[in-house]
C-alpha cells in the first residue's frame, strides 16, 4: 500500500464517518432523553437529501404535503389530549405549530417555485420540512407510548421507518438523485484533494458538535434534556414536560439527519431506501459509544468511516459484513469493562 | 373532620387502583395554608400511592383541588406549576448532574428573579448543598441526597411541599436535622404535608394528622391528640417507645 | 393435565381438520403455512424476550442457518432431508452457542443492538458465500417425503409445520412451568437474586437462546422444503424485526401470543397486499406505509400485546389450589458445628475507587446467634452483605463459612455452603405467584434439567420443590397469599416472602437485609418471634436493621460500623452505653 492511498482512504473514511459521528450523536440523544432507538433517522437522512435535491432541480417535493397532513393528525391527536381541558392558548399554540408552520413553508414554497434555485434558500426549507415531519412524528407515533418499554418504543421505531420508507418511494420515486455541492472549490494538500463539499462536512460536524456541547452544558433547556435523561420522573417533579424534552430531541434528530443527507447528496447518489443503511452506520457508533457517550459515539463513527473505507478498497465484497461484525467484540469489551453491577432501581 | 372551603389542597372521596387492588379507599384530606400535616401508618397502608396520586403520578378517581382549583385532571408539571410540589420516596434526583443544576432545575417553571431567591433561600436551610454546589448528586450521602431533593422541590417556591418518608433509610443523627428543617418551612410559610413511618417524630412537628390503615383513614384529629390516642399509641407508637427509652 | 392441555388438544384438532373442510380455498392453507413458520420463530423469541428479558432482532438469521444447511446438504450432497432436520436444528443452535458466548453477557440495551449488528452482517455473509449460491440462492431442494408421498403442495407441508409448532408449543409450556422455567423467568428482573439462589444466570441465558435458535431452525429447515429454494432475502434483518413485532403484538410474554401475533401480522400484511392497491390503485409501496401505520396504531392501543387481551375476556379458573403433598426434600447433610464459628469476616475491605466502603472490618457468627449490623446509611453494611455472599469481591481481607474460605466464589458457591439472603430493595419477580418465587429458593436442592422438564420427566422432583416452597410460606404466615401474584403483595410482605424465599435453601445461616422496613409492630414481633423460631432450630442470623427496638430485644450480639470502620462490638446492653456509638448513630438526644 502506498502513502497516496493510505491518505485518500483515510480522508474518505474521516468524511463519512464525520456524518456518522452526526448521526451517532443524534441517536445518542434520543435514546437518551426519550428511549427511542431512532431507526426512522435512516428516513430524516434521505428526506433531508431528497428534499433538497428535488427544489434545486426545481420540482416541489412530496415531503411538504406529509410534513401538512402530520401536522393535521399532530393538531388531532393534541385536541384528543386536551379533550378534558380545552383551553384557547393551548389550542392556538397547537394550531400554530402543527397547522400554520407547515402551511408557511408550504406557502413559501410556492413563492419561490419557478424561481432560480438558491442553495441556502433549498437547505433552509429541507431542514425545516424535516424538522417538522421529526417533530409530528414524535407527537403522533411516540408521545401516546412514551411510558412504555424500550422494547416497545423501539418497535414502534421499526413501524415508522417502514411507513416513511414507503413514503420516501412515493416521493421520489425508485430512481437515485444527487444534489448540488454546498461549495465547488477545492484545495490540493501534497497528493490529496480537498473539495469544498468535504471542508464543509468537517466544518458543519464541528459547529454542530460544539453547538450541542454548549447547548448541553450551559443552557437552561440543554440541562432539562439532560434531567429527562438522567431521570424522567425527577425531571416531571421539577416541571420538565417530558413531552417538552421529547420534542427538543426529535427536532434536533431530525435536523442533524436532514443536514446529514444535504452534506452525502453531492458526494454520491442516494436512493429512497439509502438512508436506512447510512443510519445504521450511525448506529454501530453510537453503540459502541453505549448510547450513552457523546465524545466516544463520535470517536467510533470516525473509527466505523475508515474501517468502512479500507474494507471497500480491500475487500468490498466483505464490506458491510466487517463493519456491522465490527461492533460485536467492541460490545464484549464494553461488557467485560463495565462492572456487573446491578441497578437498583428498575 | 373539620370542613374549610378555602384549604390549600382538599382531596375529596378519593380512590387509587393498581389493576383491581384498591390501594386508596374514599379518602377526605386537607391541608390549610402554612400547616404541618402528617399521614402515619403501616407501610403498605396507601400512604404513598396517596401522595403519588395527588401529585399526579397515578390516576385518582375523585377530586383533587388545590388553591381554589381542581386540579386532578392535570399533568405533574402543571401541578408543579401551581405550587405543589413532591419529595417522592426515592428522591429521584438527576445523579449525574451537579447539586447546583439540580437545584437550579427546580426552577425550571419559575422566573429568573424569584429562581435567584430561591437559591439564596435553599441554601441558606441546608448550607451543606452550598459547600457541596459543583458535587454530582449520585455521590452525595444518604442525608444530604434527602436534602438535595427537598432543596430542589423547594427551588419552585411552592405553596405547599410533599414529602414521602424522608427519614426512610437515614440514621436518626440526620432524621432529627430534616424534622427540624421541616418545622423552619413552617415559619417560612410553606404548607407541609408529611407522609412518614417514624410516627414519634412526625406527631411532635405535625399541627394535624391522620391515621391511614389498608387504604383507609380510620382517624383525624390534631396531631397532640392522635399522639395520646390509645390506638395509636398500640399500634404505631409503642415500639418506638420502647426503642428511644431504650437508648 | 387435562384442565392443561385440552385447550391444546381442541386447538389440534381444529387444525388438523381445516384442510378437509370442503371450500377451503387453497390459499388459506399457504397463509396458514407462513403463519406456522412465522409462529415458531416468534414462540422461540417469547421464550428469550418476553419471558427472559433477552431482545433479540437476528433470529431471521438463525431461520437462515436452518434453511442453508439442509439446502447445501440436499442439493450438493443428496442427503435425504429427514437427515438434514438434525443437521439444520444442530448448526442453528451450535451459530447460538458462538454468538450467544459473546453477545448474551451484554447487558442493558447493548443486547438487542448487538443482536441487529450481527443480524445484519449474517445477512450480507449469506448473499455473498460462493457455496451459498451468494445472492441468487440455492433453490432445487427436494420436498419432504414419507414412503412415496412427496409433500409437494402446500395443503401437505401443513402437517409438519403444525405439528412442529404445537408441540413445541407444548414444550415450552413445560418447560416454564419448571425449575428450569423459574430460573429462567427470574433472568429478567436482573441477575443478581437468581444467582444468590445457585441459578447460573450466564448458562440459562445461553439455554433460552440456543432454544430460540433451534426453534428458528427449525422453521428455516421447514421453509427451505415449503419454498425449495432459499436466498438471503427472508433471513435478512428486516425480518428478523418482524418476528419481533410479531411476538410483541401477540403478546411477548406467553407461548400461545407467538402463534396468535404470527396469525394477526401474516393475515393483515396479506390483506393490505391484496386489497390495497385495488382501493388506492396500483401504487406500489402503499402496503408498507399502511403496515407501518397499523404497527404503530396497534402497539398505541395494546401496548402488551393481543394475547392477554384476548385471555382477559374468558372465565378464569380458581388460582387458589395448593401443591399436592410430596416426599419432603432431603436437608442438608452437614450440621452447624456445635458452638463453632459458622461465618469469619476478617480484615475485609473493599474499594470503590478511591472510597473505602468497608474498612478492615472483622467480626464472626457462632451456631445459633442472631447477630445485627448496625450503623447510619452508607456506613458498609449492605457491602459487608455482598462481600459475604460473594455478589462483590473483597479488595483485602478474607470471608470464610464454616471454615472454608469463600474470598473468590461466585454467589452460587457461597449460597452452596448454606448461606442464604434477601435483599434491602426486594428482588422478586413480580409476575410469578408467591410460590413459584419462593420455589426458586430451593433451585438447587432440585435436579431436572431442561430436557427432563420439557418432556415432564420432573414431576416427581417438581413436586417435592413447590411441596417445600409451600411449607415454608405456611411457616412465614403467609399461606394466603400462596397463588397471588408478588407483585400484588405489599412492600412489607414482599419482604417475608423473601425470607420464605431465603428459608427454602435450607440455611445454616441467614442473611437479612432491613427485613423489618414497612412492617408493623404487630408484624415486627411475629417476624422477631420466627427469628427466634429459626435459632432455637439450629439457625443463624445476620440481620441489618434501623429499628433499633426490634433490633435490642431480638440480637445477641450487636456490630456498630460507621464510614465502613467496625467502631463497636457487644451485647445489645453494651451497645446502648457505648459512648463511641452513641456520638456516631444514635444521636445527642438519647
Amino acid at each position: 500500500m502506498n502513502t497516496t492511498i493510505l491518505l485518500f482512504l483515510l480522508q474518505d473514511g474521516i468524511t463519512n464517518g464525520a456524518i456518522y459521528a452526526l448521526l451517532g450523536l443524534a441517536l445518542v440523544l434520543v435514546f437518551a432523553v426519550t428511549r427511542v432507538i431512532l431507526i426512522p433517522q435512516g428516513e430524516f437522512i434521505t428526506f433531508g437529501a431528497l428534499t433538497y435535491a428535488s427544489l434545486s432541480a426545481g420540482q416541489m417535493p412530496g415531503t411538504i404535503k406529509l410534513a401538512v397532513a402530520m401536522g393535521i393528525v399532530a393538531f388531532a391527536f393534541d385536541l384528543f389530549t386536551f379533550r378534558r381541558a380545552l383551553h384557547a392558548k393551548r389550542v392556538l399554540r397547537s394550531v400554530a405549530v402543527n397547522i400554520i408552520v407547515p402551511l408557511a413553508i408550504w406557502g413559501v414554497m410556492l413563492a419561490l417555485s419557478g424561481r432560480p434555485a438558491n442553495i441556502a434558500v433549498n437547505i433552509t426549507l429541507s431542514l425545516l420540512i424535516v424538522a417538522a415531519i421529526g417533530l409530528y412524528l414524535y407527537r403522533i407515533a411516540y408521545q401516546p407510548i412514551a411510558h412504555t418499554s424500550v422494547l416497545v418504543l423501539l418497535i414502534a421505531s421499526v413501524g415508522c421507518h417502514l411507513a416513511l420508507q414507503g413514503f420516501g418511494l412515493v416521493f421520489f420515486g425508485a430512481e437515485g438523485q444527487r444534489g448540488p455541492a454546498i461549495s465547488s472549490d477545492a484545495i490540493t494538500i501534497g497528493a490529496l484533494r480537498f473539495t469544498g463539499q468535504s471542508i464543509a462536512v468537517y466544518g458543519i460536524t464541528i459547529a454542530l458538535i460544539v453547538g450541542l456541547w454548549l447547548f448541553f452544558g450551559y443552557t437552561l433547556y440543554g440541562k432539562a434534556l439532560r434531567a429527562t435523561a438522567v431521570n424522567r420522573l425527577g425531571a416531571r417533579l421539577a416541571g420538565i414536560r417530558t413531552t417538552l424534552s421529547g420534542q427538543i430531541a426529535f427536532l434536533l434528530a431530525s435536523v442533524i439527519g436532514a443536514i446529514s443527507g444535504i452534506l452525502i447528496v453531492p458526494i454520491t447518489t442516494l436512493y429512497y431506501d439509502t438512508g436506512f443503511l447510512i443510519g445504521l452506520k450511525g448506529f454501530v457508533a453510537a453503540i459502541i459509544g453505549g448510547l450513552v457517550s457523546y465524545p466516544l459515539t463520535a470517536a467510533a463513527a470516525i473509527l466505523v468511516g475508515c474501517v468502512e473505507a479500507f474494507s471497500s478498497f480491500y475487500a468490498s465484497n466483505y464490506k458491510e459484513v466487517i463493519v456491522f461484525t465490527l461492533i460485536l467484540p467492541v460490545l464484549v469489551l464494553r461488557s467485560l469493562a463495565a462492572p456487573a453491577v446491578e441497578e437498583e432501581k428498575d | 373532620m373539620s370542613s374549610q372551603t378555602d384549604a390549600l389542597l382538599q382531596v375529596a372521596d378519593a380512590h387509587v387502583a393498581y389493576g383491581k387492588v384498591e390501594a386508596v379507599r374514599a379518602v377526605n384530606l386537607e391541608v390549610r395554608d402554612g400547616e404541618i400535616v402528617t399521614i402515619i401508618g403501616a407501610n403498605g397502608a396507601g400512604k404513598t400511592t396517596l401522595l403519588n396520586a395527588a401529585m399526579g403520578i397515578f390516576p385518582l378517581k375523585g377530586s383533587v383541588r388545590f388553591a381554589g382549583k381542581e386540579i386532578s385532571k392535570l399533568d405533574i408539571e402543571d401541578r408543579v406549576a401551581a405550587g405543589l410540589s413532591l419529595v417522592p420516596e426515592h428522591r429521584e434526583l438527576f445523579a449525574t448532574m451537579n447539586v447546583e443544576d439540580n437545584l437550579l432545575l427546580g426552577a425550571f417553571r419559575i422566573d429568573k428573579a424569584t429562581a435567584a431567591r430561591s437559591f439564596e433561600h435553599v441554601y441558606t436551610l441546608f448550607p451543606r448543598l452550598k459547600e457541596r454546589r459543583k458535587q454530582l448528586a449520585g455521590t452525595l450521602s444518604g442525608g444530604e441526597q434527602q436534602m438535595l431533593a427537598m432543596g430542589r422541590a423547594l427551588m419552585g417556591a411552592p405553596k405547599l411541599l410533599m414529602l414521602d418518608e424522608p427519614s426512610l433509610g437515614l440514621a436518626p443523627i440526620i432524621v432529627a436535622d430534616i424534622f427540624r428543617i421541616v418545622g423552619e418551612l413552617k415559619a417560612a410559610g410553606v404548607a407541609v404535608l408529611l407522609v412518614e413511618q417514624n410516627a414519634q417524630a412526625a406527631l411532635k412537628i405535625a399541627d394535624r394528622a391522620y391515621v391511614m390503615e389498608l387504604g383507609e383513614f380510620v382517624l383525624d384529629g390534631k396531631a397532640s391528640d392522635i399522639a395520646s390516642n390509645q390506638r395509636v399509641v398500640a399500634s404505631y407508637l409503642g415500639f418506638q417507645h420502647e426503642s428511644d427509652s431504650g437508648i | 393435565m387435562t384442565s392443561r392441555l385440552l385447550p391444546v388438544f381442541v386447538f389440534a384438532t381444529l387444525m388438523a381438520v381445516i384442510p378437509f373442510v370442503p371450500g377451503v380455498p387453497p390459499f388459506w392453507i399457504v397463509l396458514l403455512d407462513n403463519i406456522g413458520l412465522a409462529a415458531l420463530v416468534a414462540m422461540g423469541l417469547v421464550l428469550l424476550t418476553g419471558v427472559g428479558g433477552l431482545t433479540s432482532f437476528g433470529q431471521a438469521a438463525f431461520c437462515g442457518f436452518g434453511a442453508y444447511t439442509t439446502a447445501v446438504l440436499t442439493t450438493t450432497y443428496g442427503l435425504s432431508p429427514w437427515l438434514t432436520l438434525p443437521l439444520s436444528l444442530l448448526v442453528a443452535g451450535a451459530a447460538a452457542v458462538l454468538l450467544g458466548l459473546i453477545t448474551m453477557r451484554l447487558s442493558g440495551h447493548y443486547l438487542p443492538l448487538g443482536t441487529i449488528a450481527w443480524g445484519i452482517s449474517l445477512f450480507y455473509l449469506f448473499g455473498k458465500l460462493e457455496f451459498l449460491g451468494r445472492n441468487d440462492g440455492i433453490s432445487g431442494i427436494p420436498p419432504l417425503s414419507i414412503g412415496s408421498w412427496k409433500m409437494l403442495d402446500p395443503g401437505s407441508i401443513y402437517f409438519p409445520i403444525w405439528i412442529a409448532v404445537i408441540a413445541c408449543a407444548v414444550l415450552s409450556m413445560n418447560l416454564l412451568d419448571s425449575r428450569t422455567g423459574r430460573a429462567i423467568r427470574a433472568l429478567r428482573r436482573g441477575h443478581v437474586a437468581a444467582e444468590a439462589f445457585g441459578v447460573q444466570t450466564a448458562r440459562a441465558k445461553l439455554l433460552v437462546f440456543i432454544y430460540a435458535a433451534v426453534l428458528a431452525g427449525l422453521s428455516g429447515w421447514l421453509y427451505a422444503h415449503f419454498q425449495r429454494a432459499a436466498n438471503p432475502t427472508p433471513f435478512g434483518p428486516h425480518l428478523g424485526i418482524e418476528y419481533l413485532f410479531i411476538a410483541v403484538v401477540g403478546g411477548a410474554g406467553y407461548v400461545w401470543g407467538g402463534v396468535l401475533g404470527a396469525a394477526v401480522v401474516i393475515i393483515l400484511k396479506e390483506v393490505l397486499q391484496s386489497y390495497l392497491p385495488l382501493i388506492f390503485g396500483g401504487s406500489g409501496q402503499l402496503e408498507t406505509i399502511v403496515f407501518g401505520i397499523l404497527l404503530v396504531a396497534l402497539l398505541q392501543l395494546a401496548p402488551t400485546g393481543m394475547w392477554p387481551w384476548l385471555t382477559a375476556l374468558l372465565p378464569q379458573g380458581d388460582s387458589r389450589r395448593r401443591p399436592a403433598p410430596a416426599d419432603a426434600l432431603p436437608t442438608r447433610a452437614e450440621s452447624a458445628p456445635a458452638d463453632g464459628v459458622l461465618l469469619q469476616v476478617e480484615n475485609a475491605r473493599k474499594q470503590f475507587g478511591g472510597v473505602v466502603a468497608v474498612n478492615n472490618v472483622s467480626f464472626a457468627v457462632k451456631s445459633r446467634e442472631i447477630v445485627a449490623l448496625i450503623g447510619p446509611n452508607g456506613a458498609g453494611k449492605s457491602t459487608t452483605f455482598n462481600l459475604i455472599t460473594g455478589v462483590l469481591q473483597a479488595t483485602a481481607g478474607s470471608v470464610t463459612v464454616r471454615g472454608e474460605s469463600v474470598s473468590g466464589a461466585p454467589p452460587q458457591e457461597v449460597v452452596k455452603l448454606g448461606v442464604a439472603r434477601t435483599f434491602q430493595h426486594v428482588k422478586l419477580v413480580p409476575d410469578m405467584t408467591v410460590l413459584e418465587n419462593v420455589a426458586l429458593g430451593a433451585h438447587l436442592r432440585g435436579r431436572a434439567g431442561a430436557i427432563a422438564s420439557m418432556l415432564r420427566l420432573d414431576r416427581a422432583d417438581e413436586a417435592r420443590l413447590l411441596a417445600e416452597a409451600a411449607r415454608q410460606i405456611e411457616r412465614v404466615g403467609l399461606g394466603d397469599q400462596m397463588n397471588q401474584l408478588a407483585g400484588s403483595l405489599s412492600l412489607g410482605q414482599q419482604r417475608i416472602v423473601e425470607i420464605a424465599r431465603a428459608l427454602c435453601v435450607d440455611p445454616m445461616l441467614l442473611l437479612l437485609d432491613e427485613p423489618a422496613a414497612g412492617l408493623r409492630h404487630m408484624e415486627k414481633q411475629q417476624l422477631a418471634a420466627l427469628l427466634r423460631q429459626l435459632r432455637e432450630g439450629g439457625m443463624s442470623v445476620l440481620l441489618v436493621e434501623h429499628d433499633m427496638g426490634f433490633v435490642m430485644n431480638l440480637a445477641d450480639r450487636i456490630v456498630v460500623l460507621d464510614f465502613g470502620t467496625k467502631i463497636a462490638e457487644g451485647t445489645p446492653a453494651e451497645i446502648k452505653t457505648n459512648a463511641d456509638v452513641i456520638k456516631a448513630y444514635l444521636g445527642a438526644a438519647a
